[in-house]
């Protein structure tokens, strides 16, 4: 009943009176892309679409020479037969929704999302619908986020008792959003002094500027290979990408405590799992009570349910009363839990 | 609570043995006699009784999260931890509170546990009507519900750890004796001996456990069981075998015989008394002399010959057992060491003293009788005879040979050197994985947990279940390979087709008629992943069933 509206299709979900994509994973014609993350923003396509304040980071990920056109949030922009404006998602710079209206009925494809407020984006707007398209990557009753104040609070007590014991905190966060994030809350309970203290790894360095150009108040941080040899980690705070954990670089550091955040490090069995000596529960999605409120205000119609426990949240939300269906992905789907690896998202 | 469940957390974090011992004694130096009473008691494994039904822990996370019972079960499937899924799910605090350990158990654990008991009691006796027995567990389920909201999450897991059962935060009694006596002084085997036996987790306990000499010693108390170490490969190129003397290593109940004030106590490896459990090994010991205490091995026993570990079982579970089972599973107490002699502790003496104390005991008519054996004991004058011997150990009912050192004295716990355990060569099988279940601990939430069939004509019969052997990161691959060709769910079982094989060991068969195949294995683990073999090139039952002894 909404096939003007959406289909899902081999390469993505497309919009038939639009003729465009939003976030496939082939190449196509036109691409409207939701965020900068690799599972989202694929290089390829021929133009593509995104929020003004993505267009830094979407640079650097896909290349300066990309076809892009950006509106701002809110504007409202007619292709073809379909109505589209963005509107902020609140999951990383830039995150957008995408409200899609044909003939007065309107789909929003949520893209990935939060409600917990985020020093370093746009915060997450309702927008009413009747086709919700969502993300359920912490569709489960176990994931609710505790206060992100707390959280940083706990990091920075991490971060000092390391230095006392003369030993470098390492902490592993996805190179674009997660590390900026924490950054911009660090630098807010800390006071920008600390930053002489804090290097990141060298994936960090790009989206760091982008943000940065994109008006975000972060200090310049250097990389931790231009601090040389004969640098004392000691008191550092590193911030490096979950990928180079057990990797050479990690050799530079003097007796690292490794740290993780990450909105699995909720669960004990996939702290372990990752190997990490702290787990902070800091994630760029939503959690069930969230994901639950988000759904509540946009007051679809239908939802269709993707990128996590899809088939739990649809089962769920059909036996409240609301229509939903699991929206086939070429992801592996809710059974396989993404491994941190694969939602990291590494420039390199 | 804060303190312990902060504890908790460091000993979950950390691997290192240092770190968690550090752990350990700053908890210790910091906590009231009480609260380290029960945090003694915990680490070492015990747990609170009677505990609390799953069923109201599973009823009150719904009720307070507000799920129904299948988003409960799939998310708990997904966790792998009913602690950890009920503490996550529920509503409380962001910060932790004040009470400390021994209040949170007082005030709020143990009435909780009381009133639960209470109520399984009254199901039990006036078979309430059904409605009745949903009210008492619902107001059960309220009240942990009310009492989740007075902690942070941290707190709210280590409460349930503790309601539950078994904290397993991975340290063994060994690590938490170290940790103490680091802190008292008090050297680890003299309080490993303390220890021993049942004790109430109070102040005074803990005062008397610390205290530089030992007033609360009682006749019941056991002597810490001494522990043998897998031979070492390439042992026998180094050391010479006539410094040892060799014993059947048998497959029964370790137990330790204690003969005191004119009592018998027998104790189990677990700290367990057997009382009642073994009345003929109970009133065989009656003749025994005063202020003995004897190590041996409780084993199924008829006509001379050892019975096996299955039908030894049925009696394990029996606390008084009755007419016919005695008469059908007789049991005998093998007796292989001595550690007190006429009320004097002889453990530090060499073991061929102690064997000829063993032998030349008063044993007043009871040895050999019925219910009252000594071990054999051999001696070799070359390895290769040992291990011709210990690979005919199957057809006396043994698992292999346990070596002890001519003059080694009984030591606590598993020290290196002074006892060897050599088990014969285990059966291996080339089996097929046919289903899967999520595992737990640190596999929580991965397809861990495999049952494997082998062939029989052309269809594939379960036979045995294995969760060990396999690396992290084989796990990972077969848990995705899993997640992709599940064929079907039967709840949290996963069918999967005929691919995957793997070679498993285990230490030995018997006939069951509780099993699919009519074959029990015991200690069955994957020895490895057979990639180069296909679903076809796995063993059949009937191979199996050759191995069968008898």
């Amino acid at each position: 009943m909404f096939r003007d509206l959406l289909e899902c299709t081999p390469r993505g979900l497309y919009c038939p009176a639009g003729d465009f994509y939003v976030d496939p994973w082939a190449s196509v014609d036109c691409a409207i892309l939701t965020h900068a993350h690799a599972d989202h923003a694929r290089s390829g396509s021929k133009r593509y679409l995104s929020a003004k304040s993505s267009e830094s980071l979407l640079r650097v990920r896909l290349g300066q020479s990309i076809d892009l056109q950006t509106v701002a949030y809110g504007e409202s922009l007619r292709i073809k037969d379909a109505r589209v404006s963005l509107h902020p998602a609140g999951h990383i710079l830039g995150s957008s929704q995408v409200r899609i209206e044909v003939a007065g009925r309107v789909a929003l494809i949520t893209g990935d999302y939060k409600l917990q407020s985020d020093l370093t984006c746009d915060a997450w707007e309702p927008v009413r619908c009747d086709l919700m398209v969502s993300e359920s990557t912490f569709g489960l009753p176990v994931f609710r986020w505790p206060e992100t104040r707390l959280v940083i609070q706990e990091m920075i007590g991490w971060w000092e008792e390391n230095q006392r014991q003369g030993r470098t905190s390492l902490l592993l966060a996805y190179s674009v959003g997660k590390a900026q994030r924490v950054l911009a809350e660090i630098f807010r309970e800390c006071g920008v002094e600390v930053a002489s203290k804090v290097a990141v790894h060298g994936a960090m360095l790009g989206p760091n500027r982008a943000y940065v150009s994109a008006g975000v108040a972060l200090p310049e941080l250097p990389s931790a290979a231009s601090l040389g040899g004969q640098h004392d980690w000691s008191e550092s705070l590193v911030i490096g990408p979950p990928s180079t954990q057990s990797t050479p670089w990690m050799e530079r550091f003097s007796d690292p405590s490794i740290a993780m955040a990450s909105g699995w490090m909720a669960i004990r069995g996939t702290r372990r799992r990752r190997n990490v000596e702290r787990g902070f529960v800091l994630s760029d999605h939503v959690d069930w009570p969230d994901l639950l409120t988000a759904i509540g205000q946009c007051q679809p119609e239908q939802v269709w349910v993707t990128h996590g426990f899809s088939e739990v949240v649809s089962r769920y939300l059909t036996e409240c009363g609301t229509a939903a269906e699991v929206l086939q992905t070429r992801f592996a789907g809710e059974e396989s839990e993404p491994t941190l690896a694969e939602k990291s998202e590494e420039a390199s | 609570m804060r303190e312990f469940a902060k504890l908790y957390q460091r000993l979950d974090e950390t691997t290192k043995t240092n770190d968690k011992v550090l752990a350990m004694r700053e908890y210790f130096s910091q906590a009231s006699g009480t609260d380290a009473a029960y945090a003694l008691y915990f680490l070492l494994g015990n747990k609170l009784k009677p505990s609390l039904p799953t069923r109201i822990i599973r009823r009150a996370a719904r009720l307070g999260a507000e799920v129904p019972e299948w988003l409960f079960e799939e998310t708990y499937q997904w966790v792998g931890d009913l602690a950890e899924t009920a503490a996550a799910m529920a509503k409380g605090r962001s910060h932790g509170g004040q009470e400390t350990l021994s209040e949170t158990i007082a005030e709020r654990l143990l009435p909780l546990l009381r009133s639960a008991s209470g109520s399984q009691r009254s199901t039990r006796k006036s078979s309430l009507s059904s409605d009745r027995r949903m009210e008492m567990d619902e107001s059960l389920a309220s009240t942990l519900v009310e009492l989740w909201s007075r902690y942070d999450l941290l707190e709210r897991f280590v409460f349930n750890k503790l309601l539950t059962g078994n904290l397993r935060v991975g340290v063994s009694a060994k690590l938490v004796t170290k940790a103490l006596s680091q802190w008292c002084g008090v050297p680890s085997e003299e309080l490993c001996h303390r220890m021993m036996g049942e004790w109430e987790p109070s102040e005074t306990f803990f005062k008397q456990l610390v205290a530089p000499e030992y007033s609360g010693s009682s006749p019941a108390k056991p002597y810490p069981f001494c522990l043998a170490h897998p031979l070492p490969q390439g042992y026998s190129e180094e050391n010479s075998v006539v410094d040892f003397f060799a014993e059947w290593k048998w497959d029964g109940i370790r137990a330790q015989l204690v003969r005191r004030a004119g009592r018998t106590y027998l104790w189990s490896r677990g700290e367990e008394l057997l009382e009642g459990r073994f009345p003929e090994i109970e009133l065989a010991a009656e003749v025994l002399p005063d202020g003995l205490v004897l190590d041996g091995e409780v084993l199924g026993f008829r006509d001379g010959e050892p019975l096996a570990f299955t039908l030894l079982q049925r009696r394990i579970q029996r606390r008084k057992p009755g007419v016919k089972l005695l008469g059908e599973v007789p049991v005998v107490f093998t007796a292989f060491d001595i550690l007190e002699h006429e009320g004097k502790d002889v453990r530090q003496e060499a073991y061929q003293k102690r064997r000829r104390l063993l032998e030349s005991l008063d044993w007043g008519g009871a040895c050999g009788g019925q219910a009252m054996r000594i071990s054999e004991v051999f001696s070799f004058s070359d390895w290769g005879a040992l291990f011709q011997k210990r690979d005919t150990a199957r057809e006396h009912g043994s698992e292999g040979l346990m070596l002890k050192h001519r003059h080694g004295r009984y030591d606590v716990g598993r020290v290196t050197g002074t006892w060897w355990k050599s088990k014969v060569t285990p059966y291996t099988v080339d089996a097929v994985l046919v289903y899967a279940q999520r595992g737990h601990g640190r596999r929580a939430g991965m397809f861990s947990d495999y049952t494997f069939a082998l062939w029989e004509e052309d269809r594939l019969v379960p036979f045995a279940k294995a969760y060990s052997g396999l690396s992290d990161q084989e796990i990972t691959r077969v848990d995705r390979w899993i997640k992709e060709n599940t064929q079907k769910k039967f709840g949290p079982v996963h069918e999967v087709p005929a691919v995957l094989v793997m070679e498993l060991a285990f230490e030995n068969l018997q006939e069951s008629s509780r099993h699919k195949s009519g074959i029990a294995v015991r200690f069955p683990r994957i020895v490895r992943w057979r990639e180069d073999k296909r679903a076809g090139d796995a063993d059949r039952l009937e191979d199996i069933r050759k191995m069968l002894k008898g």
